[in-house]
């Protein structure tokens, strides 16, 4: 397919990983963040790490808004469900993060709960329409990509005065989750948690566009590139985060130039604003609570607003004790570091968050990286062996 | 989540729709939040909304990069040139 096969060339990227290996500097370390879940799932899928020098460490960030998602929000939209029979429309990623009460939400519709997996907002909208005598729900999760065809759902919701379709929002920013990442004690004070460099976002970008990164480039004299989802596009957006590290420069870079713009999609920004504003704050999983990280819905629209129109409150509720999920979104800890990992968290029954979009971290390295941690043996060499005790 | 796929327009609807062409699947997508998309660009889709277009240019241009890299590797000296090449 045309933008996609030419990015993922096998031979290009040996050749760039090349590139990256005659240019590091022996005696210095390179830890990048990828912030992006899509970042992360392309570097494990497409085996970038085993690409790498030892000394260029990716870690990986909290951009999987499934993954942030705190169970409490999830609780909202089950107790919508189960206790006042609403029709609850959703992205299928929501479907497995787990919940309060051993449930998620694909459980819950095992017990009779109304959910529905749509493909996009007007899906959601549309069956709103066709079942008229219902309340319909639809929970709103993602970043600044998925934010503005939430918006216009809403927008038309409201042009076209449908009343019994409302939003669940809690759709998040993700500058403010960078800011929060670079202000926390891991990197400021503690350094476990070492950062020289953002691969930016590449979808959020083309919304957003690259000026909103300019601050951390000057302000924590962090380098950005700004890269898209393909492998190739990954090795060169590191090659790039290398030579800035290795000049001493800290700014803004755009690898990913045939989609994103400095400015970004203003007519998209013009309409979230419109219909959304800043949230006081907002509870991320892992984070925790993170001020002017989040939407609301606009007074404006309050009628087609689910936390107002059913008196909702937000109740916290802490994380299975023993999972790392917390710890893996700040990338003071891998996925092989928690217990529960590849046990009895598994994408095919995930205790934690991680493990449940293809884009958490777990669930990538699950998928395509679990094996390189277990030592190998040979097989001859242990047969011998045990023959001769 | 913030999966996104480019995709070719092959046919404008009425009400800012389109039909698209993902090597050979097609589907109808919003074009609201792209609304100068012509038949024949390639839309960035996301939930079934184009969210932005492929400059062809800059694509062929980070393309080109990667192929210097290749051509440049065994003539240059690296560090210097690439950087002017960037």
């Amino acid at each position: 397919m045309k933008y996609i096969d030419e990015f993922r060339d096998g031979d290009s990227a040996r050749r760039i990983a090349a590139k990256i290996a005659a240019e590091v500097r022996p005696d210095t370390s390179y830890s990048f963040m990828e912030f992006c879940g899509g970042h992360t799932h392309a570097i494990s899928r497409y085996g970038i790490t085993g690409m790498l020098p030892p000394n260029v460490r990716m870690i990986h960030g909290p951009g999987c808004p499934v993954c942030v998602l705190p169970i409490g929000r999830i609780d909202l939209a089950i107790s919508l469900a189960l206790d006042r029979g609403v029709m609850i429309c959703t992205y299928g990623d929501t479907m497995r993060v787990p919940a309060s009460d051993s449930l998620s939400l694909i459980k819950a519709k095992a017990r009779g709960a109304d959910i529905r997996m749509v493909y996009s907002a007007h899906d959601a909208l549309t069956l709103a329409e066709q079942h008229p005598d219902r309340e319909v729900v639809f929970l709103a999760i993602g970043f600044e990509t998925t934010t503005p065809p939430t918006a216009l759902v809403l927008r038309d919701a409201k042009a076209r005065d449908v009343r019994n379709f409302s939003v669940l929002c809690c759709h998040v920013l993700t500058p403010s989750a960078i800011t929060h990442i670079l202000e926390s004690a891991e990197v400021r004070q503690l350094g476990t948690v070492p950062i020289d460099g953002f691969i930016g976002p590449a979808h959020v970008s083309i919304v957003i566009g690259s000026q909103p990164y300019e601050h951390f480039a000057e302000e924590y004299r962090k380098p950005v590139v700004i890269t898209g989802f393909e492998p190739l596009d990954v090795m060169q957006g590191i090659l790039m985060l290398v030579r800035q590290v290795n000049a001493g420069r800290a700014v803004v870079e755009n690898e990913f130039s045939r989609a994103v713009t400095p400015e970004g999609n203003l007519a998209a920004q013009k309409l979230v604003s419109q219909v959304f504003e800043l949230r006081e704050s907002f509870e991320w999983r892992g984070l925790g609570e993170v001020p002017y990280s989040a939407l609301k819905i606009r007074p404006e629209f309050a009628a087609w607003d689910a936390e107002r129109k059913f008196e909702l409150h937000y109740t916290s509720v802490p994380d299975h004790k023993q999972c790392e999920c917390g710890a893996i979104l700040r990338g003071v800890k891998r996925p092989a570091d928690c217990k529960l990992f590849g046990t009895v968290c598994t994408p095919e029954s995930p205790m934690g968050s991680c493990m449940v979009s293809n884009e958490g971290a777990c669930a990538a390295h699950y998928s395509y990286g679990r094996f390189r941690d277990v030592a190998r043996v040979d097989i001859a060499q242990a047969a011998i062996t045990s023959i001769a005790k | 989540m913030c999966l996104a796929l480019p995709a070719r327009v092959v046919e404008l609807l009425p009400k800012l729709r389109a039909i698209v062409d993902l090597g050979g699947v097609r589907k109808e997508v919003s074009i609201d939040l792209v609304d100068d998309a012509q038949t024949d660009d390639y839309v960035i889709v996301h939930v079934g909304y184009a969210i932005g277009k492929i400059d062809p240019e800059e694509a062929q241009r980070t393309l080109a990069l990667f192929a210097e890299l290749s051509a440049a590797q065994n003539t240059l000296q690296p560090s210097q040139n690439m950087r002017e090449m960037l």
